[in-house]
Formats: structure tokens, sequence, C-alpha cells
């Protein structure tokens, strides 16, 4: 019967605890560079671990591959994780649905912010052509979407903003390097709050290391992560819009 | 060469006149213009060096002087010259006291203009001397150390900080690496300016600066006498500063660099007037210092599909192949760019992908080719991303690549980690040492997909370049013609930069450059 309450990685036998490691380490390579990394998985709460491989890096440095044993638990019932909860409709749904509940185009203006010049991101969303198989906003007929590309200061998204009225705001941040996303992300915010408009547009973040719980941490009604689809977004705005204006 | 594909060499000739047609047109248009960052770049090559009191590098606060006289249309050259016969000093010392208010380049009485064309013939040889010397030391050390075998290994540090890059970079190649390069920190190439001194903060990658060149110059010569092969050093002649770029690149012995007008047009949105003449001028000054440009083509897929784009990859491709020709650079110092980025769910995608491939090699025998890994298709599944790097490998040895851009398995988690750089380097040492003659080895059926796939390619790309000929490049790029971007003649950044050069314009860099490449000036070029 497996125990939910404690619960530890699983190799091929239930509660092993097994566990893969890589990491290097700042030393020259050789028996004591070993022993070196086996007492420091030791020291991590792992139990038995196992040098597996090393190999000499150059530079005194030197890198492992290790296995060990897990020894604490966790209770997996009592997991909680703030998600989206609005379901994902898809291209014909929710240009349907802005038709139906909002009666009126859906202003959406994204940006990748900052110093940050990869628009990737901010392209599968929101470009004509969108990505894997689904168009972006640009192509949603009850969407008027506007991509203002990369490198653009968190002044110059608000002020398109205004000036379209946008219901939606999107910011990519691709570049997370000693979490230089998080100040920019924290200072949109922040702008908003000062300028008392706020709460006029739905504001969403978005790219490989941001996920929904962080967004609400850093303000956000919403944050997306890796794999994420213009659906997906598009699903949460106009929901979020229609449950809006209902509770006014 | 071998012609394994059978592709047909009428259209491969034609499809070249088509793109030379295009490059010829574009030269056209832009022989009449300098920019600032050119006129930053003589003086540079001239040995001015250094930063004001504000930390703006001195090269800046010249141009802008006169700039802001509305008199560069004759070129920074003439009023430096000037300068230096009027005073009797040096060029830094001029550009101090221009820094200090103490002296105004065009407020000076004027020298003849024999006299400014003596001096400037004499500054222009020492500058460019000073070059030929660098690339003769690389060619002493490529003859006294030898170099790795092709494909090339190249990989990336891009820490931020210039000192961890070097302890990152001579790690690499003590495991393997051929070619370091520096990632720069993001957002540079929209600074119209180069950064001053060594510096130690940079996000996603370290500032290119004249110091930074230096120091990791320094320490990969340090690491390949250690090691017995000459370890080469990258970076970006590319953005606002190209040209800039290239000069420092010349100085300070760099061996490869980024250097891509349409890159920096679609994906940096820089205004094409701008930066196609700042391309020019540098890649004379990489074509002289005997560095190898690397394109920027593979980026084209990051946006577009790979295989309905692939096309598009070729015509520009061949249209940069073109444009290189008219700035001296040789063949061997083409470095055109293509990548591996079909999707992992395609079938067959590995065979489409060796027949593109292949196909480059063919077209451009003597190139040395910059092969880029699968970035699009990484998802953070290091394990699957491994194996997808173990495939684009493949293709790099089975089909000659010069320049194998290594893949890391953490590609879209984090710039490379120390030992993400090992495991990548000793996949593709595994690889490429036991396929090493796997090219040699293998024929394709005549009437088979990849044969026809590669035809097909060619074919499509013919169509693409015959279409741009009819519309001219510039108004192609503004329809989208590439990565699925468009840009406009009069948008993007840096068009401010852009002066029209008047009748006395002298540029003695530029002349001395044109001799000592053999070409016809950009004038001479256009075709009537």
């Amino acid at each position: 019967m497996k125990d939910l309450r404690h619960v530890r990685p699983y190799g091929d036998t239930w509660n092993d605890g097994m566990m893969q490691l890589s990491f290097s380490l700042p030393i020259p390579f050789g028996e004591e560079a070993k022993e070196t990394a086996r007492q420091y998985v030791a020291k991590l709460g792992l139990i038995e671990p196992q040098v597996v491989h090393g190999v000499d890096l150059g530079e005194e440095m030197s890198f492992f591959i290790v296995y060990a044993k897990a020894t604490h638990t966790i209770d997996f019932t009592s997991i909680t994780v703030p998600k989206i909860e609005t379901p994902v409709m898809d291209f014909y749904e929710i240009n349907r649905f802005i038709k139906e509940r909002i009666g009126r185009k859906v202003v959406v203006v994204g940006a990748c912010t900052g110093t940050d010049a990869h628009t990737v991101g901010i392209d599968a969303i929101m470009n004509m052509k969108g990505y894997a198989g689904e168009y972006g906003l640009e192509r949603y007929p009850e969407i008027e979407a506007y991509n203002m590309g990369s490198q653009v200061s968190n002044e110059a998204l608000i002020r398109r903003a205004m000036e379209v009225r946008a219901d939606a705001l999107l910011v990519s941040q691709v570049v997370t390097q000693k979490d230089v996303h998080i100040p920019n992300l924290t200072e949109l915010v922040d702008m908003l709050e000062a300028q008392g408009i706020r709460e006029r547009m739905i504001v969403i973040c978005g790219g490989p290391r941001l996920n929904h719980e962080l967004a609400l941490e850093l303000g956000y009604d919403a944050g997306f992560g890796a794999g994420t689809l213009a659906p997906d977004v598009a699903s949460f705005i106009v929901h979020e819009m229609d449950k809006r204006t209902q509770e006014k | 060469m071998a012609n394994k594909l059978g592709l047909d060499q009428a259209k491969i000739d034609r499809a070249r006149k088509l793109a030379g047609q295009i490059a010829d047109d574009v030269m056209g248009s832009i022989a009449d213009k300098t920019t600032v960052a050119m006129e930053r770049t003589v003086l540079r090559l001239f040995g001015l060096d250094g930063v004001n009191e504000e930390g703006i590098p001195l090269p800046n606060v010249l141009v802008d002087a006169v700039v802001k006289k509305g008199k560069l249309e004759r070129g920074i050259s003439a009023w430096v010259l000037n300068a230096m016969l009027q005073t009797g000093m040096g060029i830094q010392e001029i550009g101090e006291l221009v820094a200090a208010g103490e002296l105004e380049l065009t407020q000076l009485p004027l020298a003849s203009d024999k006299e400014i064309r003596d001096r400037g013939a004499k500054e222009a040889q020492r500058a460019l001397d000073r070059v030929r010397q660098s690339r003769e030391a690389r060619n002493e050390r490529l003859l006294s150390l030898g170099e790795g075998s092709k494909p090339y290994v190249y990989v990336i540090v891009a820490t931020g900080n210039i000192y961890e890059d070097v302890i990152q970079a001579k790690a690499a190649a003590r495991q393997g690496a051929d070619i370091i390069a520096v990632i720069r920190t993001t957002g540079q190439s929209l600074l119209d300016y180069v950064p001053y001194g060594a510096t130690t903060e940079g996000f996603g990658g370290t500032y290119a600066t004249q110091a930074n060149f230096r120091i990791m110059r320094a320490a990969l010569d340090e690491v390949g006498e250690e090691v017995g092969r000459y370890i080469r050093l990258c970076n970006y002649a590319s953005g606002l500063c190209m040209p800039e770029m290239a000069a420092m690149g010349a100085m300070e012995r760099l061996d490869v660099m980024l250097n891509d007008a349409l890159y920096g047009i679609l994906f940096r949105d820089i205004n094409m007037q701008r930066t196609l003449i700042d391309q020019h001028f540098s890649r004379m000054i990489n074509a002289y210092a005997g560095i190898i440009i690397n394109t920027g083509e593979d980026n084209y897929l990051t946006t577009a599909d790979a295989v309905a784009a692939a096309h598009t990859v070729l015509a520009s491709q061949l249209i940069n192949e073109q444009l290189a020709k008219h700035s001296g650079l040789p063949d061997e110092q083409m470095g055109l760019g293509h990548a591996f980025e079909m999707n992992p769910a395609i079938e067959d995608g590995f065979l489409w992908e060796w027949a593109q491939a292949e196909m480059a090699r063919e077209i451009f025998p003597n190139a040395p080719l910059k092969y880029m890994p699968p970035t699009k298709h990484m998802t953070g599944d290091i394990f699957l991303g491994h194996v997808q790097d173990a495939l684009f490998n493949l293709i790099g040895v089975a089909t000659g690549q010069g320049i194998q851009l290594l893949g890391m398995m953490t590609e879209a988690i984090h710039t490379p980690l120390l030992h993400d750089r090992q495991l990548a380097i000793e996949s593709a040492r595994y690889i490429f040492n036991n396929a090493r003659h796997l090219q040699d080895e293998v024929q394709f059926k005549q009437d088979g997909r990849m044969v026809k796939r590669a035809r097909q390619v060619l074919d499509e790309a013919t169509e693409t370049m015959a279409g741009i000929v009819q519309k001219g490049l510039f108004h192609a790029l503004s329809e989208g013609v590439f990565a699925d971007v468009k840009r406009t003649w009069e948008g993007g950044k840096g068009r401010h930069g852009v002066v029209q050069r008047a009748p006395e314009y002298y540029n003695p860099i530029e002349e001395e450059l044109v001799r000592r490449l053999s070409l016809g000036t950009a004038k001479e070029a256009v075709v009537e």
C-alpha cells in the first residue's frame, strides 16, 4: 500500500529514496576530490552516496555523478499549488466567447521588457503565425494585439497600454540570469500602482523560468511558464475580464 | 568537392548571379553615406582610446562634437588630421583636449588638402600595419602550435564577469574546445558606444570591451601553449558599433566575429541603411585582419519553420556571400550560418536536416560553415536534449561543417555551466572521432528523399532571390521575406547616425583598406 503521506524518491523499489546528482566542485581532481564529493552529498541528508563518475575539468575543477538515497519524506496529500483554474478554450471558442460575453474587441499589448532581447516568447504567443500549430493573438479576429517586441522599457509599455486602452498586458522575460527579471517585473507593477491604473488591466507575465505562483507573489494576475500557447493566455484573459464585469 | 546531391551547377551559378545582383544593388544605395560608428572606427584605428569624465568613450566625444557643428559629412579624419598638423599633438592628446572642452576641431585654421592627405595616408599605414602584425602573429602561432581538426569545436562562455569567463574558457580549452565565444551582455547591440575597461557585471553575457578582448586573448594564448593547440577567440562585430568592434577585434587578435547586418535588421530592429554601411566597413576590417566572420541565418529558423523556411536560409547565405566579396572577404573567412532546428517530432527530420547541411556544404565548398545546434526545440529535458545534440554532431561530421557550435543539454534553462560544456565537448569528440570519415563512405540515392529535398530547397531559394532582384532587397525586407519579420528603409534604431558624404569626404583608412584588399571602391562597384 502506497503511503502518500510519506513520499520519497523512487528508483526501482518503493521508498528506496534513490536520487542521481551531478555537480562540479572547485577543487583539483583526484581521490581527495571524489571523497569530498561523497561527503558533500552525505551532508545534504542523503545516505549511501556512491561517486560513480568523476572528471578533471581543468583549472582545478572537478565534475561528479553521484547516486545516493534520500531519507526525508514529504506529505503529498498536504500539497497545494496555485494554478490557473479557468478552462482553456480553442481559437474559435475564444472568439465566440468575446463576441457573446464581452461584446467588443479585447485589446492586448505585449512586450519583452528591460534589456531582454529575446522575442521568442512574446512572438510565440502574439505573432500572426503563432507557434506549434496554434495561431498567435494577432490572428484572433476579436483581439486587437500589439506586439512591441524586445527591449521595451516599462514606461513605454505603460504609455502604449494607455494609448490603446489595453485590457491586458503581457510581459515576457526570457533572460533570468542572476534574477534580472524580478526587479524588472516588480517595477512594472509598482509603476502601474503608483499611477493608479493597476486595476484597469489584467497583467500577465510569462517566460521559461516563470510560473503562476511566482507571478502572484510579484503582484501579477497570472504567470505562464514554458510550453504555453496563445489559447492558454487568451482563455485566461477573457474569462478574467468576464469575471470582473460580473463582479461589478 | 563531392557532388553527392547531384545539384545542377548551372542552377547554383544562376542563384549566385541573382545574389550578386542583389548585393550590387545594396552597395549602390550605401556608397555615398557614412555613419557615426564608421567615423568612430577611424579614430580607434588612429589610436584614440579612453573615456571622458562621464565615462563616454573619446571616439564618441569627438564625432558627436563634429556632428553638433553639422560637419561630419566631410568625415572625421580631415578634422582630426588637421588638428594634429596644427597642434603637433597626437590623436590621444587631441581627444583629451576636446573632451576637456579646450579644443574645438572645427575652429582651427585648415591645413592644405595635400598636407591632410599626406598625414592621413601615414596614419592609415600605421593603423593597418598594426592589424597586419596581429594577423601575422596569428599565423605564426597557428604554424608553431597547430590547431584542432574540423569541425572546430566552438563553445560559448557567458558568465557576465570577464574573470569568471577566463576560468570557464581555459577549462573548455583543456576539455577540447577550439573556439571560445564570449557572449555579450543582453542589450549591448543597441548601445551606440563601446563600453570601456574590464567588466565584471553583465546579464546573459559579458560586455564586449577592448580590455575584455585583451584579457581573454592572453588567457587563450596561455592555455593554447599548454594544450599545444591554437585556441580561437570569437566575439561580435554586430549591433550599432559593428565596425568599431571589428577594429578592436583586429587590434586584439580575435579570430572569429559574428558579423551580419541582416541579423541586426531583423532581430534587433536596427536601421538597414545604418547597419549595411557599418557592415561593409567592418567586413573590410575583418577581411584584412584575417578574421572569419559568422553570419546569422541560423536565427531565421528560431522564428520561422526549419522545413518551410529552409530556402530563405540559403538565399540569405548567397546574398551574404556576395556582400562579403564586396568587402574583400575570401571564401575561407566566410562562416555562413545555418542550423539544426527541425522539430524532433517530424518523421525523417534527421534526413531533411542532413540533406540541407550537405547542400550548404556543396554550394559553399570552401567556406568554414558555421553550424548551429538545436535551440528552438530544446525543452529542459536535458537527457533528450543531449541526444538531440548528438544527432546534430553526427550531421556536423558527416557533412564536413567548418565550425560546430556545440549544443548544450541545458539550452533553454541557463547559460552553460562548467560541466555542461564538458559533457557537450566529450560527446562531440566521441562522435567526431567515431564517424571521422563517414562523409567519404556515404553516397545518396539519386532518386531518394534527401537528394530531392536538397534540389527543392535550391529551386525555392532561386525563386525567392529572383523575386528579391525585382523588388530590391530593401523592399523585400519590408515584406518579411526573411524570418517572417518586416523592416523598413527608414525604420529601426540608429537611423540618425547615417550621414550623407560630401564630395570632399575623406577616409584614409577606407582608402588604404581598399588598396590593401585590392578592392574597387564601393562607388565603383555600383552597376550602372
